[in-house]
């Protein structure tokens, strides 16, 4: 593709609005600057392709911008923030999709055997990794969803398997490289899809925010690729920009659960401990003590400090709102109260603050976990709204425990811990917590958004 | 040949490592927006799918890239707008007085 310097030097400009798009994105007070950074440069990038001389987009192409843009809005428009995470994992997987799409049609273009080895060495990578991202993106999405069971599966042989598809791929591009026949591109990037769904298979719910993270990561790396397949210098720089930003994401996600990515990749997490802690009940069982809505507005009336700890549950629920007029009746009393959001709480890393900003919760007391962990002690109640793991204390005491080393909430040391979760049935939230049957623990059985609205309207008669 | 790739190389290193030094400290509070942001920003295939499609008219062609061209479009519009969305949600104490 032959650009006129000025064409060169719009993607340039282009590049650099990405890069502070980034940097914008990286700081609260202006990440909606670098957002607009980014639109701009996108814009710039397109107007400048579309102006690269001989290249006549066809009718149908020009359709499918529009058509594209179109579907695009509706969907920002109409999603919930509960659904965000599905709603990212289904993009990832359109930029898998288009980058295989490109990958196929630079070879039909290009005709069985014509191009250079090093050509197709750079359309095999792209198809691969499209495919990968995309079947993977699609599987999460599922999961996400609720659609296709959270839980792992785990074939006995899944370390072989995953082997042999690495080595099948590997042989496909070598015949690729050497022939350029069409046949063992189409096989190497089926391969590429099994293998991109049986990756995500086997990673349970738990562990899903270092899975989109992951797939954020393989989303950049894809247009990478496809910018080494066209030659094209703006399409290697963003890809390795977002490649790398999403690398960052699952490194922090894996360092929050105390875990290495092959850990997490391989390791199969998510199923096995509700077996362990089904077949070993000699955990620190006790009574478990329970308190009543009412008595929960009791208790917070007579405290000063409250820390309220979202998770996953909490936005299963959409309990945010009723969480928010919580928060605001008692900090209209004059009470201290706290968010503290632990860093892989939900299943989308940083969803948990996404949820509380829609309630319209201010985000300077949405605290996080190293920033919060310090005033615990001195905190009179901490309410604990569908969280399990993240505070779990077996994390810091139980060298046995599967999430043994993870770092977590220390909510047990406060004065007063309100465990809100659904139901009372045993192992219902796979590891068994010993939080619950602390000393200083009272659980609130029922479902959130119901039991707290209750806590709620209970204040408000009070008030 | 050869050159072409050794830039391609040469690029995609230091654009690795621009991205890793500009994210290394993000706060948690913005990792759903920075990951909706970069997935809109990695439509930039968008571009590459643009030239697919529109390089020659042989029917396979035009349809595949028609196709990656939807895909990409919708996750570059889709995604600037969800992260605007949720970046507008942001907001400091003030606001929540009633």
């Amino acid at each position: 593709m032959t650009e006129l310097p000025i064409i060169t030097f719009a993607l340039l400009i282009a590049a650099v609005l990405f890069i502070l798009s980034l940097r914008g994105l990286s700081n609260q007070e202006s990440a909606r600057r670098g957002n607009v950074f980014g639109m701009v440069g996108m814009a710039i990038a397109i107007g400048a392709t579309l102006t690269i001389p001989g290249l006549s987009p066809h009718p149908l192409v020009i359709a499918a911008i529009v058509g594209g843009g179109a579907l695009g809005g509706v969907l920002a428009a109409r999603v919930g923030m509960t659904q965000m995470p599905e709603l990212v994992a289904l993009l990832h997987s359109f930029v898998g999709l288009a980058a295989v799409l490109v990958g196929f049609s630079v070879q039909l273009h290009a005709g069985p055997g014509g191009g250079h080895a090093i050509e197709h060495v750079e359309v095999f990578v792209d198809v691969l990794i499209g495919a990968l991202t995309c079947t993977g993106s699609i599987l999460a999405f599922l999961k996400l969803r609720g659609s296709v069971s959270g839980k792992p599966m785990l074939l006995p042989a899944r370390h072989l398997f995953n082997l042999s598809m690495l080595l099948g791929s590997v042989a496909m591009g070598y015949l690729y490289v050497d022939s350029g026949a069409l046949w063992p591109l189409l096989v190497g990037s089926a391969i590429a899809c099994v293998l991109g769904v049986h990756l995500v298979a086997a990673i349970g719910g738990a562990d899903m925010p270092v899975v989109v993270s992951m797939l954020n990561s393989y989303s950049g790396w894809t247009a990478a690729a496809a910018g080494f397949m066209l030659k094209n210098n703006l399409l290697i720089v963003t890809g390795a920009l977002v490649g790398s930003s999403g690398a960052i994401l699952s490194y922090i996600m894996c360092k929050a659960m105390n875990r290495s990515i092959w850990n997490v990749i391989f390791g199969g997490f998510g199923a096995d401990p509700p077996k362990a802690a089904a077949g070993a009940p000699a955990a620190p069982q006790g009574e478990v003590q329970e308190i009543d809505n009412a008595g929960l507005a009791t208790t917070l009336l007579e405290s000063a400090s409250v820390v309220i700890v979202p998770g996953y549950g909490m936005a299963v629920s959409r309990a945010q709102h009723a969480v928010r007029e919580l928060c605001e009746l008692l900090r209209a009393k004059g009470k201290l109260v706290r968010f503290a959001i632990h860093p892989v709480a939900g299943r989308l890393p940083g969803h948990m603050n996404v949820l509380m900003a829609e309630a319209n919760v201010p985000y300077d007391i949405v605290l996080e976990m190293d920033e919060i962990n310090d005033d615990l002690p001195a905190t009179d109640v901490v309410i604990v709204i569908g969280a399990n793991d993240i505070v779990n204390p077996a994390a810091e005491d139980d060298p046995t425990s599967p999430i043994a080393g993870m770092p977590v909430l220390q909510v047990w040391k406060s004065k007063l811990v309100v465990v809100n979760k659904r139901s009372r049935a045993a192992g219902y939230a796979g590891i068994d917590n010993p939080l619950f049957y602390k000393p200083n623990t009272k659980m609130l059985f029922g479902d959130a958004k119901g039991a707290i609205e209750k806590v709620v309207t209970e204040l408000r008669a009070r008030a | 040949m050869s050159t072409t790739l050794i830039m391609g190389l040469y690029v995609f290193v230091l654009g690795a490592f621009v991205g890793w030094q500009v994210l290394s400290k993000v706060p948690h509070l913005l990792h759903t927006p920075l990951m909706s942001a970069t997935n809109a920003i990695s439509g930039i295939s968008l571009v590459g799918s643009l030239v697919a499609a529109g390089s020659d008219h042989d029917v396979m062609t035009t349809v595949l890239g028609s196709i990656a061209v939807t895909a990409a479009t919708i996750n570059v519009v889709g995604g600037f707008l969800i992260t605007d969305r949720m970046l507008r949600m942001f907001k400091k104490r003030p606001e929540i007085v009633r």
